[in-house]
Order: C-alpha cells, then structure tokens, then sequence
C-alpha cells in the first residue's frame, strides 16, 4: 500500500514529534504537586493532596529515522508516557506536536475523534502483552486489517494483500492469516502485534516492553526483525524497555525515567558508559 | 396500573387517547426531536407500563401512540403483510384506543407502522414510517459492553465494525447478514436498520418521509430524517447488493421485481413465491398499480 506512504519526506533529522512539559496526573492536584514530588523526592503522590503525578515536565524531541530509548524502573512512567503519546491516556497537561504532516498545532488538546484519526495515520502500537494490542478471537488477518480500517482503507483485496505481506514480512506462515492469534505462540503473537502496527506505515512506531516475557532466543528474533525493519523503512520509534541489552541493541538516544520525571537523557553509548545521575548509575550497574 | 384504572372512571372512554397518558407522549415526542436532530443518534427515552410485552413492538408501538391524531390514517405491517399476527394485535390496540382509519394501501396511510419492510412503492413526504425495533445498537455484534459502545459512537470509532464485516467476507465470500446491515447515516453514525431486509435499505437512502425507529426493550427511538443519506457499509471492491430472487415471480400478481417471499403449497409441496407486500400485491391484482418488473440482473443494484 505504498500510497500512504505518499507524504513529501521530511528533511533528514527533522523533528517528527516535540513533546514539551508533558503531564498526567490522577486527582485534583494542588500547587505543591509537581515541587513535592519526582526523583528528588522519590515518590509519585503529593502529601498535601494526594494526587499522583504520573508523568511531569516530560521534554524531548523525536528526529526522523531516530529510535529513542527509555528506561526506568517499574512505576517510573515508562509506559503511560508512550500510552499518553498513543492517546490511550490524555495528558493533563504540556504539549506535544506531530511535525512534517501539516499537523504542527498542539495535539493534546484535540477531541477524541481528531486524536483517533491522527493516530491512525501517523502512529502504529506494540504492546507489552498482546492481549492488549491484538484481538486474540479475530483471525490475525482481521487484526493487521483493523488498523488498516481505522487509517480509512476501506478496499478488501488490498486490505487482504497487505495484511498477507506484512505478516510475510514479520514470518508469520502464510496459512496463518486466517487463524485466530489465541491458537499461536507468543512470540508469534508478538511479531503480529507488529505486522498490526505496521500495516498504516506509520512514521512512529511505539514498542512497549516488546520482549519482556519472550525466552532469549525468541527476544533476539523480535529484536532482529525490529532493527531490520527500521533500516528498512526508515520509522522512528520509541523503545520502552526495563532491559538495558534491548536499549543498548535498539535505542540511538536514552531517556531515563524515575518517579515520572526525566533523571538524565543522552546518546544511548554515553549513558551506558558514563552514567551521570546516581538513579542511572545504580541501573547502568545493577545490569552488569 | 390496577384492575380498576381500566374501568370507566365517567363516560364511555377508558383510556387516553392513544393508550398513554399526555405526559409519557410528550416524553417520547422530546426524544424523537432529537433523534431526528441527530440522524442515527439513538435516544433513550422513558417509557411506561405497557398493555402488550415489550419486544412485540412495542417501541415502534409507543411512537405510534405518541404521534397520532384522530385523523390520521393508518397501516400496520408485519413481515410486509397486513395480516400477521403482530399487525392485528398492534392494529387491534391503536384503533380500540383511537378509533382511526385503518388501511391496507400504503399510499393512502399517513401513519405507516411496520417490522421488517418498507412498502414497495416509495413513502411520500406526507408519510411517517414507524419501525419496531428488536435490536437498536450495530454495535452488539462486535462489543457486549454499553459504555464502551456509546465511547465508539462518540469517537466514530468503527473499525471493530469494520473488521466483522471482513471476517465475514474472508469466512464466507461475501457480506452475508441478510437483515439489519449496518449503514452510516448522514455520513456520521452507523445505524442497524430495524430488521429490514436489504432490500429497503435504497428506499431508506434519501427518502421523501420521515423514518422512526423504536426499540421497546432498550427504551430508544432513532430517526431518518427526510433526505438523508442512508449508505450500507460495503468495501469498494465488494459493493453492496440487494437480494436476488433469480426468475421468480409473484404467484398472486405476477411482479417479479418485488421483494418475494417463499412459500409451500400444503397439498402438492410445491414452493412458490409471493410478494412479501401484500398491500401491493393486493394493488396489483386489483389493476390499480402494474406490477413491478425486475429490471437489473442482480436486482436493484443500489448506490451510485
């Protein structure tokens, strides 16, 4: 389906998604919230409130072609930040812009529907575990289809067609296509939650804790096929990972993440090297 | 309601009007005035006891209630006929409560009330068609939770809907639902179409009248308004298409381009087809109407 693919490129390193000060909080907050709470406090909830800041003054620019790494420890905001960025989540506060697609306004502020359809054109989402991502009773061929539908193609051979060459593509056997993905493996699940997120070539593809629960050598295939498809189609991702190998294999540029707030970002190699913040540090080394 | 309420309390009348009180008219009427502000939009409405169970028509029965007038003239049909079940207990009801003219031709009805067809020749702008409705909500097939399908509403969030359709496609060729296919109305909400056939869904798209769809156990009424838009959902490579009843012709009035039931001669066996509109067909054989020629190969093929 190489019409959707259309769109003039952007220039070489342009900026593809700028996020700036982004925010989710539970409860009604208060103004001690975000000066209570964060890494320097080591805590997510405001003791004069109660609210938990989930997410606080998350910046950072996302450049053609670049996979962006981020890591953190479990309740870091690893994953709402990317769920907030895929509009499961609305943020409660910041901005964010999807640049190169005519699309340069603020998209937080956008009504549900606005948010569906960008989301169905410019980005595709691989989840931790494919229940969420995948309907597991629909055949895998309706599930790659589904996103195509949401992207507006409404033709069912090319629909079928894509379908069968991206599931080729991520080595899901042909046959399989019609077959519901309860039936399969998990990793064959996961390389189907792929194909899905691929299907409307989006220019950001968000991975969520794609490996966790896969055994190593079907981790390597996944990391493999992920790698190859970006130097092939040239996507920009943001790669969730409590796994330094995966972001050290994958990742261009890191974030490191604790208590919703960014502690340190940089080149993935100086971060794995030269750590600076001592959060970092303990991570770097804690996976030695 | 207690035994004595349906005594006469003074005078010969034992009822209202139209069955219900003034009050539950106007809360039905309220609803429909948004549901035709919002073509496809289904709005729930509060509704009362009532003398028949609900899922016997009683939705389209309500809005019938609420909208007619001593002078209206009214047609009942079940399954296209007149003469069902259904029809003569709902049209029993309406004029024991009303005293209105009934009808079997639909070009004199002012108020058409039907489940599961529209009338052959079309419905003028004078005319209401008033649709029971077993199954308000399209979405059931592909999501069993009620919030989450007025979310997907909301957000014109039909993909899932989408996906049935393929799977259907994929499982056995073609679109196979016969009756309630989904249509997106105004180019906005997907709407189930009452149990009609495909067959009306043409007639639907950008009718002369006004349509009201009641469904009595959900407690919604939704509408089509007068020239509207009404496109069944179909992938551009597989358009939608009407049923086809090959060289068949109606027994009775010889119409082969009606939409023909199959029926089965109790001594021979033999099938034989009728048309599923018996008013028309009645028409037809009282030389009042010619009968309807099939004219496409495969049926009305509809939608430019």
């Amino acid at each position: 389906m190489g019409d959707t693919a259309a769109s003039p490129a952007p220039a070489p390193d342009a900026v593809i998604l700028a996020v700036e000060n982004l925010e989710k909080r539970y409860g009604p907050g208060c103004e001690s919230c975000l000066a209570l709470t964060g890494p320097d406090h080591s805590t997510n909830v405001c003791p004069r409130c109660g609210s938990v800041t989930a997410l606080r003054l998350i910046s950072f620019d996302l450049r053609e072609g670049e996979i962006l790494g981020v890591v953190g420890e479990s309740g870091s905001g690893k994953s709402t930040l990317v769920q907030c960025i895929y509009f499961d989540l609305d943020a409660t506060g910041g901005r964010m812009r999807f640049d190169g697609q005519n699309d340069a306004a603020d998209v937080t502020r956008l009504p549900r529907i606005e948010k569906r359809r960008l989301r169905g054109r410019l980005m595709g989402m691989v989840y931790q575990n494919p229940m969420r991502g995948l309907r597991l009773d629909i055949t895998s061929g309706a599930n790659v289809a589904e996103k195509l539908l949401e992207a507006e193609v409404f033709h069912f051979s090319r629909i079928r067609g894509r379908a069968q060459s991206l599931l080729d593509r991520t080595e899901i056997p042909a046959s399989y296509i019609d077959w519901p993905p309860r039936t399969l493996s998990g990793g064959m699940q996961q390389r189907i939650q792929i194909a899905k997120a691929l299907a409307n070539n989006p220019p950001l593809l968000l991975l969520d804790e794609v490996t966790s629960g896969l055994d190593v050598s079907v981790q390597a295939r996944v990391l493999d096929l992920i790698r190859e498809l970006q130097r092939e189609m040239g996507i920009s991702m943001i790669v969730v990972s409590h796994d330094m190998g995966v972001i050290r294999l994958l990742a261009d540029r890191t974030l490191v993440m604790k208590n919703g707030g960014i502690v340190e970002q940089g080149l993935t190699d100086q971060i794995l090297e030269d750590p600076q913040h001592p959060y970092t540090q303990l991570l770097v080394h804690s996976t030695l | 309601m207690t035994p004595a309420d349906l005594l006469p309390a003074s005078g010969p009348r034992r009822f209202n009007f139209a069955f219900l009180n003034e009050g539950a008219k106007r809360e039905v009427r309220r609803a429909l005035l948004k549901a035709v502000a919002l073509p496809g939009h289904q709005v729930p409405f509060a509704s009362p006891e009532l003398p028949i169970a609900r899922g016997w028509g009683t939705g389209g029965l309500q809005v019938t209630m609420s909208l007619i007038g001593p002078a209206d003239v009214l047609k009942i049909i079940d399954q296209g006929c007149d003469g069902s079940v259904n029809a003569v207990n709902l049209r029993k009801l309406l004029v024991a409560t009303t005293g209105v003219r009934t009808t079997s031709d639909s070009r004199e009805a002012t108020i058409l009330q039907s489940r599961h067809r529209l009338p052959e020749i079309p419905l003028a702008a004078h005319q209401l068609a008033v649709l029971q409705v077993p199954l308000p909500e399209p979405l059931r097939l592909v999501e069993p939770s009620e919030v989450e399908t007025r979310r997907m509403h909301s957000e014109a969030d039909y993909a899932r809907m989408w996906v049935s359709l393929y799977e259907d496609v994929v499982q056995n060729g073609a679109i196979s639902l016969a009756a309630g296919y989904p249509c997106r109305v105004h180019g906005t909400y997907i709407m189930s179409p009452s149990p009609l056939p495909r067959w009306d869904l043409p007639l639907l798209d950008g009718a002369e009248h006004l349509t009201l769809l009641g469904a009595g156990r959900e407690k919604r009424v939704y509408a089509v308004p007068p020239y509207t838009s009404v496109k069944p959902l179909e992938f551009e490579d597989l358009p939608f298409t009407v049923e086809d009843f090959g060289s068949a012709v109606c027994a009775r009035c010889g119409s082969s381009g009606t939409f023909l039931d199959e029926l089965y001669d109790e001594k021979t066996g033999a099938a034989f087809r009728v048309c599923s509109d018996s008013g028309f067909c009645d028409l037809v054989r009282a030389g009042v109407v010619p009968p309807k020629r099939k004219t496409a190969p495969a049926g009305r093929l509809a939608h430019g």
